[in-house]
């Protein structure tokens, strides 16, 4: 920077001496309000800096004389949020879960509550869309229901589990194994399973299904009902509709006739609470099979 | 210029008082390039002088047009019925609408906002591009209300020397009378305008009570709080200072300015050389041209600038010098318009035609004998405006409007959205049907309630239901939608998957008004096979 002060031809206006290439920077000062905003700029840094957090040290940073963090800010915002759900998870409480859909405002808050609920602690099982698994994981958006599919029966289901050993209350139902414990023969098993699928018109050989038809009055029909149609009090499945839940081929049926599988499901009341096991029946009847 | 400068500046130094001059000021362009600039430079007040005038006229008519728009639009009614709002104007932030006259607009819909906001920008080109930066000088709200607190200024303190006396008076009853009540009403006309703003944001005859139970929101508070401050601040303190530093406006529309647009200009082709003592002059044989030299052009400049030094950037086009120069020539008797609004192109005509063979200014080759301007001289008149860049701007500006009226007005005000589960995507029943879940959003853009039907097209055998127990299977759906309201319903369709085609099948949902002929359709998929 020269100290010789020398003025732009053009303009008429003095440089600051600074150049660039040949391009100089004409003197266009800057209003002294400015300079004194940005002054004040600092000034409002330095009581953000005392107030809020913000000098990091070796393995922390300082903490403001505010107390702000943001933890605590979510911890506020969930406060708000629990405080503005209570007297809603409160009614749910006292409602039985065969009203709630009487009140629409209620129904909407435990659909969506039942929503979340299901994401978290179902789907591992059930799918996040609640669609099952082949394997003994059942779909809740069908309209079969092994233990019953009204808002009572699927509470009672979500509430003390299936062949859950620690609640007494729990859902229990247990097929023999035909197979493995010797009551019935391989060749029997093939025709059962014939007989099985001609329950529900699928595709089946006539002469073996009819030299069941005898066995299966004897050995299932007191369970799964006459006509294979399952009997919910029981927990004994539909044997006869669409829905299989460990597969409808013929050796997957016999399979299922030889040795059995049998899921389990944990109960939820003592985990959850009533409220949200309530939440979670409503969300599960409102899928599309709700009866 | 410069060399004229010079002259100017030689002949200023040689001024003495003389009787039958005119007034003179003595004032100084805030923006003096001969000065030495210090690295930050203090603000210099400005005390600009009233003027009087065409010019001045139409500013105030402006004044008071865009003030009252401003202060009586939001309470202004318009009946839409019991469901809605009867606020012609309202921005309705919690209920995500915004009413304007009949038009209604959803979030949705905000590209109406967009194509205004476009034609604005365009708008601007247009004016810009022909009359120059009158949106400065005219309508800005920095300028009309910074007009209204000078105009207040003026009332209390007087005229440009009385309010130049009382600032250097030191404080007495008097001068803190006076100060009481000039920055008394400059509060009280922040606080309205504050005050007005928030009217556009609720019912304005509700929040007004509200305002003053105590009953109004906090944001309402503080936003009367935030616009009193800066309405006061940049108003009643910064005024040119906004314009010369904070705005990008001025660089902008700088850009835009071509050789045809119109810009308050300083005729130097017939004002040079300027003399303040003319009638000395040309007795001594003196050339001297229209110029008195009276700085009356820089005494009515609100940024406190000299025109004569040419287009600059605080020129914010207020067209106050054109009459404070008019009001001088006619008391000199010569012709008017030694400032006045012309093109460059013109401009550079004129000059050839005063200027002699060595290139100075020679006011006689521009003037007829009798002092008038001679015929040869250019004439700038509004048919500068009419050329083909303007034109263009005017067409694409009105072509956008023309089709957002036209869209406004064939709109739909019934829509519909449809969701298709994705998860499962497909559920197969106990007696072998497929069912499909889809989220119906059925919006209704009317303010008042309606009924619609709804119906699925495209899926053989298929039916409707809706979740919940005892639910029989329908061909349609009657949904009740409130006033202004969306409809959000779950729905099942179900059907035979040996009777569809192909997955995924289209399928077409239909709403019709069941009392109105508006109905909607969305296309979706149904899917029966495959993954779920």
């Amino acid at each position: 920077m020269s100290d010789k002060k020398e003025v732009d031809d053009i303009t008429g206006v003095e440089t600051t001496g600074h150049e660039w290439d040949g391009i100089k920077e004409l003197n266009t000062p800057l209003p002294r309000w400015w300079v004194w905003i940005f002054y004040a700029t600092i000034v409002f840094s330095i009581g953000y800096m005392i107030y809020y957090p913000a000098v990091p040290l070796i393995n922390d940073a300082t903490k403001g004389v505010g107390g702000y963090s943001s933890r605590g800010e979510l911890h506020e915002a969930m406060d708000e949020a629990r405080a503005e759900r209570a007297g809603l998870l409160e009614q749910i409480e006292a409602t039985p879960v065969t009203e709630i859909p009487n009140d629409a405002e209620l129904m909407r808050f435990a659909t969506a509550g039942g929503s979340s609920a299901f994401k978290v602690y179902c789907s591992q099982c059930h799918g996040s869309g609640a669609q099952g698994a082949v394997g003994g994981y059942p779909n809740l958006n069908d309209d079969a229901w092994i233990w019953g599919g009204d808002l009572e029966a699927i509470y009672w289901t979500i509430a003390h589990g299936v062949r859950y050993d620690a609640d007494p209350n729990s859902r229990f139902a247990m097929m023999p194994a035909f197979g493995a414990d010797q009551i019935l023969g391989r060749e029997e098993i093939t025709q059962l399973a014939h007989y099985v699928r001609s329950l529900s018109g699928l595709e089946h050989d006539a002469a073996q299904a009819s030299a069941a038809a005898e066995s299966f009055e004897i050995n299932c029909a007191s369970c799964h009902g006459a006509e294979g149609e399952g009997i919910p009090e029981l927990g004994s499945p539909n044997i006869a509709d669409a829905i299989w839940l460990y597969g409808g081929e013929t050796d997957e049926i016999a399979a299922q006739i030889y040795n059995p599988q049998h899921g389990v499901m944990p109960s939820w009341v003592d985990r959850l609470g009533e409220s949200t096991v309530k939440q979670l029946t409503v969300y599960v009847h409102s899928l599309g099979g709700g009866q | 210029m410069t060399s004229t400068a010079e002259d100017a500046a030689t002949e200023r130094v040689q001024s003495g008082t003389q009787a039958g001059t005119p007034e003179s000021y003595d004032v100084e362009p805030v923006n003096r390039r001969d000065q030495q600039q210090p690295l930050y430079a203090p603000k210099k007040k400005i005390y600009p002088k009233r003027a009087e005038g065409a010019y001045r006229r139409l500013k105030w008519i402006i004044m008071a047009v865009t003030l009252g728009i401003y202060y009586v639009t939001p309470w202004i009614r318009w009946d839409r019925g019991e469901f809605a709002p009867d606020q012609a104007v309202l921005i309705d932030l919690m209920n995500r609408r915004f009413y304007f006259f009949f038009i209604e607009i959803w979030p949705q819909e905000f590209y109406y906002v967009a194509g205004m906001l476009v034609m604005a920008g365009i708008g601007l080109f247009l004016v810009t591009s022909s009359v120059g930066r009158a949106w400065c000088g005219y309508t800005c709200p920095q300028t009309v209300w910074t007009d209204l607190f000078i105009w207040v200024e003026r009332l209390i303190e007087g005229d440009r020397n009385k309010r130049m006396r009382l600032d250097k008076q030191p404080y007495g009853p008097s001068k803190i009378a006076k100060r009481t009540a000039k920055h008394a009403i400059w509060l009280l006309i922040a606080v309205a305008t504050g005050g007005a703003w928030i009217f556009y944001f609720a019912d304005a005859p509700t929040l007004f009570v509200e305002l003053f139970t105590g009953e109004a929101a906090v944001v309402a508070y503080g936003t009367v709080a935030v616009l009193t401050f800066t309405t006061y601040t940049l108003g009643g303190h910064m005024r040119e200072q906004i314009c010369i530093y904070m705005c990008p406006w001025p660089r902008v529309q700088g850009a835009m300015l071509d050789e045809n647009s119109l810009t308050v200009t300083y005729n130097d082709w017939r004002g040079e050389p300027r003399s303040r003592h003319q009638k000395q002059a040309e007795k001594e044989g003196k050339i001297v041209g229209d110029c008195i030299d009276c700085n009356a052009c820089v005494a009515v400049c609100p940024t406190g600038i000299d025109i004569r030094d040419g287009q600059q950037l605080e020129c914010i086009t207020c067209a106050l010098c054109i009459d404070a120069c008019d009001e001088m020539m006619d008391k000199v008797g010569r012709p008017r318009g030694l400032i006045s609004y012309a093109t460059l192109n013109d401009y550079n005509a004129n000059m050839r035609l005063s200027q002699d063979a060595d290139g100075r200014i020679d006011p006689r080759r521009s003037h007829a004998p009798d002092g008038s301007i001679a015929p040869e001289a250019q004439h700038t008149s509004w048919r500068s405006i009419i050329r083909p860049r303007t034109m263009i701007y005017f067409a694409v500006w009105a072509l956008i409007g023309l089709t957002m009226v036209f869209h406004v007005a064939t709109r739909d005000r019934l829509d519909l959205n449809i969701l298709h589960d994705r998860n499962p995507r497909f559920v197969v029943l106990s007696d072998g049907n497929v069912r499909n879940g889809y989220t119906v959003k059925v919006l209704n853009m009317m303010p008042e309630p309606r009924t619609v039907r709804l119906t699925i097209e495209g899926v053989p055998g298929a039916v409707i239901t809706t979740p919940g127990a005892a639910d029989d299977p329908k061909d349609a759906l009657f949904l009740d939608v409130d006033a202004d309201k969306l409809r959000s319903q779950r729905v099942f369709v179900q059907t035979d998957p040996a009777e569809v085609a192909e997955s995924p099948a289209t399928i077409r949902f239909l709403v019709q008004d069941i009392f109105g002929s508006e109905s909607a359709v969305y296309e979706s998929n149904f899917v029966s096979t495959g993954d779920r």
